[in-house]
């Protein structure tokens, strides 16, 4: 092992802080349906890339700007996200058969992608794509910069709307004991609908930053799902701010074990952390 | 003449009778020679399978209007195996057992021939097989490879590439191996490694990740501080791409590059890849294009992907494998004069076999030939073969920065 130079490492921590903000903001509305609704969305990443292949669709085709589709997926998602909900609800979907139920959905959404846009590889040419700037001896690429603006601010966003408005305290009054809460006379089942709704819009802007980013093919979909899964166990089921910071825990320690050793490292050291974690931390799993 | 003498005679007449007429139905229209397969028509295989579902149809179709195979039309019964393994072994039981083909045809790619493989050994059914990377692990003697790597790639394809660099006006010096572990690529980077020692290159990087990767921010900084100059990067699929753009974001191009297996249409045309090497077994110019069918073929192909809706419906290797496949089958069954496995694996055994990729001949180790692979470059926006020479398009050279 020979020890890197200081650009390498910090352009390599840098790559790291970038992927690990893109984990944690699908990690959000993973952690957030599955911490406060007992709902575990598979279905989530299928949403995040049917998001990304619409926005392909209306960027490539329609001439949109990519950023500006937000305007169309962002409530087109959120009402997915919410009707999904209430077809778990109408069913009395327990948390495992979630799982299991959205998995399913998940194959259907890939097999629609399939359908529609092919298994061949799509990728957005955007205005975005190639800019890039320099920040001293670093380069700072302009797509995975705004991937990491949006998660913070929606991760902050999201934390402060939790903490301080009466819409986040029913929803965390709900998740912590449900009957009492709804002896208080909290809707459950409209506070769900709103949670799910803002969770589904949260995939559809992951899907945006996943197209401005990556090359695109439905099989991809399952390809997050482990890191993603291990980024929110990382940051605790439920919290706003935890998804973010586990990603970039994540994808700093992948990328500097990269540098460091080898690039086939990189998951043993990530997911050694979340058995740490889970070992010492029992409770958050 | 007793009664049932009489009854007698009528059933006789009766059975000559309906002899003579199943024959003569028999002859009009006689039953067609099945051929089973399987493709990965969904799931993460999908999109090259595609390729190789058009071929076969644009063959079969072509084979029926010569007048099928022995005199009897061909049918083509394909199953999705969603690129899985395990179900593609499930599928090929079936095909012989249930469906009771006649001949079997390979799937897409490694994984699943292997599964077919070990079936159709269990049957003693001869497999042809387009696109199998790991020659070493064909051990059944009954299988056939359209995808020409020679019995040892490991060495003779980094050989080839090497000396087309040691050919070239700057020959490098020194060189980075960065390679996925993905079965049928891992072994040829580690080829690579011997052999740019063998031949004097001074490794300056060696890395290696995990298929399934999803950053390669860190992978293109190590690339950079390394500097090499030739990069052999052991990539299959969209994995080249990736890179390549990795490294563009941080500023850098690489000197002299190669990627094993990229997803030929996205590399071609992404304006990063400029120069970027790879190994081909056709392309679409002379000399390849004046094989005997392949101008044909191409017009077809054309025409049939774009309805398809493949991206890029160029014919290059995986097409050119999956048409050399049939050829292979053809020749085996017309040479062999029968549908008996033994007899068509012995005739192609011993014979040597006529394709768009070649003069092929199945007598070495496994069955495999000669390591056809040339050396392609993108220049322009489009694959040309650069080397070796007498396999090159019209004007085109091997171009170092």
């Amino acid at each position: 092992m020979t020890f890197p130079s200081g650009t390498l490492l910090a352009q390599s921590a840098l790559s790291g802080v970038f992927i690990g903000s893109l984990y944690g903001l699908l990690g959000l509305g993973v952690g957030l349906a599955w911490g406060l609704l007992h709902v575990i969305n598979l279905a989530h990443f299928a949403f995040a890339f049917l998001a990304a292949y619409l926005c392909y669709q209306l960027a490539s085709v329609g001439g949109m700007d990519p950023l500006l589709t937000l305007a169309l997926i962002v409530p087109l998602f959120a009402a997915l996200g919410a009707a999904l909900q209430w077809v778990l609800e109408r069913f009395d979907v327990s948390p495992l058969n979630s799982l299991l139920a959205t998995f399913g959905i998940a194959a259907i959404i890939e097999a629609g992608i399939q359908w529609e846009w092919t298994a061949d590889f799509r990728k957005l040419e955007s205005v975005y794509a190639g800019r890039t700037f320099k920040v001293g001896v670093l380069f700072v690429p302009l797509p995975e910069l705004l991937t990491l603006l949006l998660s913070l601010i929606l991760a902050f966003g999201i934390w402060a709307a939790m903490r301080y408005t009466n819409l986040g305290r029913a929803l965390r009054a709900l998740a912590e004991d449900a009957p009492i809460a709804a002896a208080f006379g909290i809707n459950r089942r409209a506070h769900a609908l709103v949670l799910a709704g803002v969770c589904g819009a949260l995939a559809g802007i992951a899907g945006v930053c996943l197209a401005l980013t990556y090359t695109l093919t439905p099989s991809q979909i399952y390809a997050w799902v482990g890191v993603v899964f291990a980024a929110v166990m990382l940051g605790g089921l439920g919290s706003a701010l935890g998804p973010l910071t586990g990603g970039i825990v994540i994808g700093v320690s992948e990328a500097v074990t990269m540098a460091f050793v080898s690039p086939s490292w990189a998951p043993i050291v990530s997911f050694s952390l979340l058995i740490g974690l889970l070992l010492l931390k029992p409770e958050r799993s | 003449m007793s009664i049932i003498a009489r009854t007698a005679r009528w059933a006789c007449a009766a059975c000559v009778g309906l002899a003579m007429a199943s024959g003569a139905w028999a002859q009009a229209g006689q039953p067609p020679i099945r051929i089973g397969s399987t493709l990965a028509l969904t799931g993460p295989l999908a999109a090259t399978s595609l390729v190789h579902k058009v071929v076969g149809e644009i063959y079969v179709e072509q084979l029926n209007k010569r007048g099928g195979l022995l005199g009897r039309p061909v049918e083509w019964i394909v199953k999705d195996d969603q690129s899985k393994p395990d179900l593609a072994r499930t599928l090929y039981e079936q095909l012989i057992t249930a469906d009771k083909v006649d001949l079997l045809m390979g799937p897409y790619a490694t994984g699943a021939i292997l599964s077919a493989m070990g079936v159709a050994q269990r049957y003693h059914k001869v497999l042809i097989h387009h696109t199998f990377g790991i020659p070493s692990m064909a051990k059944y003697d009954m299988q056939f490879p359209a995808w020409s790597l020679g019995p040892d790639p490991g060495t003779t394809v980094p050989t080839t590439v090497l000396k087309a660099l040691a050919a070239s006006p700057k020959p490098p010096k020194t060189i980075a191996i960065v390679t996925s572990k993905f079965p049928s690529v891992h072994f040829m980077s580690l080829g690579a490694r011997e052999v740019a020692k063998k031949m004097g290159l001074k490794e300056v990087l060696f890395l290696e990740w995990d298929f399934g990767n999803l950053d390669y921010g860190p992978i293109a900084a190590r690339i950079k501080d390394a500097n090499p100059d030739f990069l052999w990067v052991g990539a299959i699929g969209l994995e080249g791409n990736q890179l390549l753009e990795a490294m563009h974001k941080i500023d850098y191009t690489p000197h002299e590059h190669f990627y094993l297996y990229p997803a030929p249409g996205p590399m071609s045309k992404s304006p990063l890849a400029n120069d970027a090497m790879s190994v081909t077994l056709f392309e679409e110019h002379p000399p390849f294009t004046n094989a005997p069918g392949a101008a044909e073929f191409i017009k077809l192909y054309h025409e049939r992907a774009a309805k398809a809706g493949i991206p890029d419906p160029t014919v290059e290797v995986q097409a050119a494998a999956s048409y050399t496949a049939w050829q292979i089958l053809e020749a085996g069954v017309r040479g062999a004069g029968s549908l008996d496995d033994k007899a068509i694996a012995a005739w192609i055994k011993t014979h040597r076999v006529q394709t768009i990729t070649g003069n092929l001949r199945f007598d070495g180790p496994n069955n495999y030939g000669d390591d056809l692979m040339k050396v392609k470059q993108v220049q322009n926006g489009h694959w040309v073969t650069v080397y070796p020479k007498e396999f090159a398009a019209p004007g085109a050279t091997l171009q170092v920065q």
